[in-house]
């Protein structure tokens, strides 16, 4: 590659991001052409594709060398000294150059080959079915049909070529209705309660401005409307905030006026907006990444954020939602501006609530493939995938994963994954390793020939499904379509520390009951084979008899076995399958892993031959 | 018997009872001398509800009518709601239930007359006599001993220094390095100086090593309590060891941020950056930190740097007992089994006096404003469970065990917690009188349910991380009353049954292997014995063989 001038610096030291005392691990850094690589004197290896890196940043020289500090999308934040200011500086300007993509064809999934043949490719694209789900869903049927008039992008380019509506909205009323609504994004249906035949759609806002009007629009809302049998009213959920829909007004667009749609009832929730929550985040990760916090602060912080404020705002939406259909059987129409970000979450999330088959894996591939990927969530944009506008980017996924982990935490046998699924999803989305994520909607990714040229994530996950089982999720829990009530009050809302510090190993618990259990479960499946081969073996043995014998004698050309080999039950029965150590060890149950440890050691730098107490007392207290 | 005075209603029909989460349900209201019993009395699915007089922390009246409703807020924070129909009624009851939870006299507690209906296996009281720790101790290391003995004769002298009390904790037995605590030493303004003092400190320390002391003040309060004739170690007299201040808040302080913690959790109409601020202005979560920080601290001294430490406050009852027993959980693999544990509240708390009447008369609803209460066990606790969130496997305990030991702290049936030092209980003739807690929870029955189905004793030194992200809020006693706990109780338990599902499958291949390699065993015996019977020409056949078998294996 033309950007690296430097492939190798020996004597690199990483330094841990919370020490206070510069601890450090001291290797080689290797730069590849799509990874940062840094192995240390143990061997350990750090790998950090260059798509994760958001922001890398050259701090002034010290005594030991040039600091290096490197920023990634799945909020790893690691901490070079570079002996040399030059290597430094080539591998800034390296990584620089190789963090920021201008093509899509230079993204990692368009290089990435996993061994696949062309077959395999195909098969791992088709096995998420949008078709097939619609029809799980229950439609088409009386009342939903599916509609051709998208078919070639022509009336809206961000969303899919097949969409469903009312059996009663033709052509012109969708064309009409699309014309009134920004960029095009009438409404069409994103999920279909069976059993209360109530639907959820999806939109973008109306270009009503003070006072227009579209009776196209009206009448495609009326047969939304009726395309539910069970009740004559239906929600219209605007997830902004009431200012921020009302100023809109004055750009010409805005909300539906409730005068004019017949038997509607119109709602603000108050999602912020992508640029809000953009610069939460930030405020968070400042909070979080600070040495040496206190606990007040990191309090104060976390409420200036306003990030948990955010994540429950998108739950409460989605709450809201749920009781419209489950409660009352109203259908909902969700917009917010464009009618691809919070629309996506609360849509997404309603479904996740009402259908229990997005609590599974690949129930929840399902999801994503559908709300997020197909409806036009911008996620090359959102995700920063190539060299853009940086006002694009925003969190928006990484909240409906976080709104998702908070559920699984409420309900801990609702779900079939687990918190490794959520973060190995978010790795994803951003490392550009796999088609499924990038461009903006799928008329982008058509033109891009994604499934010829690169792979589809879901057949990897589904391969190491075992590592994102829960153990204890329970089928019977939900069965079908049943509704998950979560408790919305403020203090369910955790951070999420898995996440944000995910490889900060020093903050995590050093042993996990969740790892454990799992261990446990995946070892008793092994247990009921072996006792179900036990068994057949002692029937058998039980079942020899003597007569065994004379026909054992003469084939005993080789007794030797027995006298010689220790039958293979007696082996076996020593080890007995130890209950994975590696689990059990304590990993990091190291006192330099701790933050008080750094007394510790200012203590021991402290230690003169003459007794300077007052040196002690002024460093020591707090 | 002087309770029926107090009770001017000991019954009323008709109640309601309103508890968070839970249908109300209608019955009847009873008033014993030690309990309110309100039951369901329906015939199919009859529920009652218990509950001690001094559990109660407070109880508010309001009126509706002639509808008169109590509502009880309980030590252990939950509240609950009784609807009394008739005004005097209701008042009356109010006032009975008022006067119950409030006696004066320790020896009208119910622990007095609490009679166990369980066959007392081992008796508590006499299970964690310091003689016999104290033999355990002797055994293991005789030489030891007269180095203690050598300190003991300082200790009386040292006294006029210290306020209170000095105890040695040993932790290696094989090279001496002691963990203490003590009072402050009455140095006073003028820097008073006691040589005995002074040898009975160094006696500790290893030569050529030296020692800590950790001062739970800030140097600032350390400083302030000259005044009052107290003070901390002077360098000068003190050459050896190293003075440490972390600072742990102490008594109405800390009460305050108990009051503030429940108000909060208790208002489920905050929003999250009201939440989120009350949380932060209850300033528990930092207290949790710090004494944390310091029990670390000093188990790092003894663990990294071998030296010897002195923990010491003001009194050596509060603040010094949270850092001693935290440091032992940290370093000592046996305090994390519930014997362990057990023995070391005793050893730490009881023993050490740390004044439970006085801490734990109220809880977090109390109004009246008395200076001696503050939730120092419960902090205690608190920091327990934080370490037990971070290594779930390393304790025999759970988290059960905690809220347990939380409950019967505040209010109990057992005498285990009365009294506010030893000899206040050998005064009260606790152990003649009242039950031991600890013989009830030791029961095999009973211990089943405080049992950590995933412990595996881990012999390692347990460092928790004490940064603000890895501590959180215990649920299991704060939000406990607040929200449904079904689904999780339902996780927890699902997570039992894997546990011992997988026990028994284990147990069950283990003997089935057994079983096969027993028969094994048999056959081949019978058929060489048979074999060599029936045939011993071809042995030299087989022989050779079997050489060559060896040969190529």
């Amino acid at each position: 590659m033309e950007h690296i001038r430097t492939t190798k610096v020996e004597h690199v030291k990483l330094l841990d991001r919370f020490s206070t005392s510069n601890k450090s691990l001291t290797g080689t850094l290797y730069l590849t052409a799509t990874h940062l690589l840094f192995i240390d004197a143990n061997q350990r290896e750090t790998w950090i594709l260059h798509h994760h890196i958001a922001a890398v940043e050259k701090l002034p020289l010290t005594t030991s060398g040039c600091p290096l500090v490197i920023q990634c999308k799945n909020f790893r934040i690691v901490h070079f000294v570079v002996p040399r200011e030059r290597d430094c500086h080539d591998i800034y300007n390296s990584l620089l150059q190789l963090s920021k993509t201008a093509k899509y064809e230079d993204l990692y999934a368009f290089s990435y080959n996993p061994k696949q043949n062309e077959s395999e490719q195909v098969k791992g694209w088709q096995l998420i079915d949008l078709a097939e789900e619609y029809k799980r869903m229950g439609v088409p049927n009386d009342y939903w049909q599916l509609s051709d008039a998208n078919r070639d992008y022509k009336i809206c380019e961000t969303y899919p070529r097949e969409l469903y509506v009312p059996r009663t909205a033709s052509k012109p009323i969708i064309v009409g209705s699309s014309k009134f609504r920004s960029k095009g994004r009438f409404p069409v249906l994103s999920y279909y309660h069976k059993d209360k035949k109530a639907a959820i759609c999806r939109c973008s806002q109306p270009l009503s401005g003070f006072s227009a009007r579209c009776l196209e629009d009206e009448h495609m809302l009326q047969a939304i409307s009726k395309a539910n049998p069970s009740n004559r009213y239906m929600y219209v959920m605007d997830t902004r905030p009431k200012l921020n829909a009302m100023a809109n007004r004055a750009a010409g667009k805005g909300y539906e006026n409730e005068d004019n749609y017949s038997n509607i009832r119109f709602q603000f929730v108050g999602i912020e907006n992508i640029h809000v929550m953009r610069s939460s985040l930030q405020k968070l990760l400042e909070v979080s990444g600070t040495k040496g916090l206190s606990v007040n602060d990191f309090l104060s912080g976390l409420e200036n954020s306003g990030w948990l404020r955010h994540i429950k705002a998108v739950l409460d939406a989605a709450v809201f939602l749920v009781k419209a259909v489950a409660v009352e059987s109203a259908s909902v129409l969700v917009h917010c501006s464009d009618g691809w970000d919070r629309t996506s979450q609360v849509c997404s999330l309603g479904a996740l609530l009402l259908d229990s088959y997005y609590r599974t894996i690949k129930g929840f591939m399902v999801l994503i493939e559908k709300d997020w990927i197909s409806f036009g969530h911008k996620f090359s944009d959102r995700c920063c995938q190539l060299d853009g506008d940086p006002k694009e980017i925003s969190p928006v996924f990484t909240q409906f994963l976080e709104s998702v982990w908070n559920l699984t935490e409420q309900f801990p046998q609702a779900f079939e994954y687990n918190e490794a699924f959520l973060l190995q999803i978010h790795e994803h989305v951003h490392s550009c390793q796999f088609g499924n994520f990038l461009g903006n909607c799928q008329k982008e990714r058509e033109e891009l020939k994604l499934k010829e040229k690169t792979y589809s994530l879901w057949p990897f996950l589904l391969d190491e499904q075992k590592k994102y089982q829960n153990p204890l999720y329970k089928p019977s829990f939900s069965p079908n379509l049943t509704l998950l009530e979560p408790n919305t009050v403020s203090f369910n809302f955790k951070f999420w520390r898995n996440m944000y510090h995910q490889f900060d190993r020093s903050m995590h618990p050093r042993q996990s009951v969740y790892d454990l259990i799992m261990d446990m479960s995946e070892q008793n499946k092994q247990l009921e084979e072996d006792i179900k081969q036990l068994e057949a073996k002692i029937k058998q043995k039980s079942g020899q008899s003597d007569a065994v014998l004379l026909k054992e004698r003469q084939q005993s050309a080789h007794p030797a076995p027995v006298m010689l080999k220790t039958p293979p039950c007696f082996k076996k029965d020593q080890p007995l399958i130890p209950l994975n150590d590696a689990v059990r060890t304590i990993e990091g149950s190291n006192a330099a892993d701790n933050r008080y440890s750094e007394f510790m050691e200012e203590l021991s730098k402290a230690e003169p031959a003459i007794v300077s107490l007052e040196y002690g007392v002024a460093r020591m207290t707090c | 018997m002087e309770f029926a005075e107090l009770i001017k209603t000991p019954r009323a029909d008709n109640a309601v009872l309103h508890r968070p989460f839970h249908p109300t349900v209608e019955g009847t209201l009873c008033l014993t001398g030690h309990h309110l019993i309100f039951s369901s009395r329906r015939q199919d699915n009859e529920e009652e509800l218990w509950l001690l007089h001094s559990n109660i922390d407070c109880i508010e009246k309001r009126f509706l009518g002639s509808l008169g409703s109590i509502v009880i807020k309980c030590k252990d924070l939950r509240i609950i709601q009784l609807d009394i129909p008739g005004m005097e009624e209701c008042l009356n009851i109010a006032s009975s239930i008022e006067a119950l939870s409030t006696l004066d006299s320790v020896t009208l507690m119910y622990p007095f007359f609490y009679r166990p209906m369980f066959e007392i296996v081992e008796d508590g009281w006499s299970a964690f006599l310091p003689e016999k720790e104290f033999e355990v101790l002797n055994s293991v290391v005789s030489c030891f001993l007269s180095f203690i003995l050598s300190i003991c004769i300082y200790v009386r002298r040292s006294l006029r220094l210290r306020v209170l009390r000095l105890c040695f904790l040993i932790w290696d037995y094989l090279f001496p390095q002691v963990m203490m605590r003590s009072s402050q030493p009455l140095t006073g303004t003028n820097g008073r100086r006691c040589k005995e003092d002074e040898k009975l400190v160094n006696a500790t320390l290893r030569p050529g090593k030296r020692g800590y002391i950790i001062d739970t003040r800030s140097l600032n309060a350390a400083q302030q309590a000259r005044a009052k004739g107290g003070g901390f170690e002077q360098e000068v007299y003190y050459p050896q060891w190293r003075r440490i201040h972390r600072c742990i808040e102490r008594f109405n302080i800390l009460q305050e941020s108990l009051i503030k913690l429940v108000e909060a959790c208790n208002d489920q109409s905050h929003n999250m950056d009201r939440w989120l601020s009350k949380l932060e202005a209850s300033n528990w979560m930092t207290y949790i930190k710090e004494i944390l920080t310091a029990a670390c601290l000093a188990a790092q001294c003894i663990d990294r740097e071998g030296a010897s430490v002195l923990v010491h406050g003001t009194e050596g009852t509060d603040s010094t007992l949270q850092v001693t027993s935290l440091a032992q959980i940290i370093l000592d693999p046996d305090c994390r089994t519930i014997q362990g544990f057990e023995s070391l509240l005793v050893r730490e708390w009881l023993q050490a006096g740390h004044p439970f009447q006085q801490r734990c008369a109220q809880s977090a609803y109390s109004n009246s404003k008395q200076k001696l209460e503050a939730p120092v066990f419960l902090l205690f606790l608190d920091c327990v469970w934080q370490i037990l969130h971070q290594f779930p496997c390393s304790f025999e305990f759970n988290e059960h065990f905690l809220v347990t030991l939380f409950e019967h702290a505040y209010a109990s049936q057992f005498g285990t917690f009365l009294g506010n030092n030893e000899n206040e209980r050998s005064k009260l003739k606790l152990q003649q009188k009242t039950m031991s807690l600890w013989s009830w929870v030791n029961q095999p029955k009973e211990l089943k349910n405080f049992q950590n189905p995933l412990f595996e004793a881990n012999s390692l030194v347990i460092w928790p991380s004490v940064a603000p992200q890895s501590l959180q809020l215990w649920e299991g006693v704060f939000l406990r009353w607040n929200r449904p706990s079904r689904f999780l109780d339902e996780a927890e338990e699902e997570m039992k049954k894997i546990v011992d599902y997988n026990r028994f499958l284990q147990d069950k291949v283990n003997s089935m292997r057994k079983q096969i390699m027993e028969k094994e065993t048999e056959d081949r015996i019978d058929r060489m014995d048979k074999m060599d019977r029936m045939d011993k020409m071809d042995e030299m056949d087989e022989m050779d063989e079997m050489d060559e078998m060896q040969e190529n294996p």
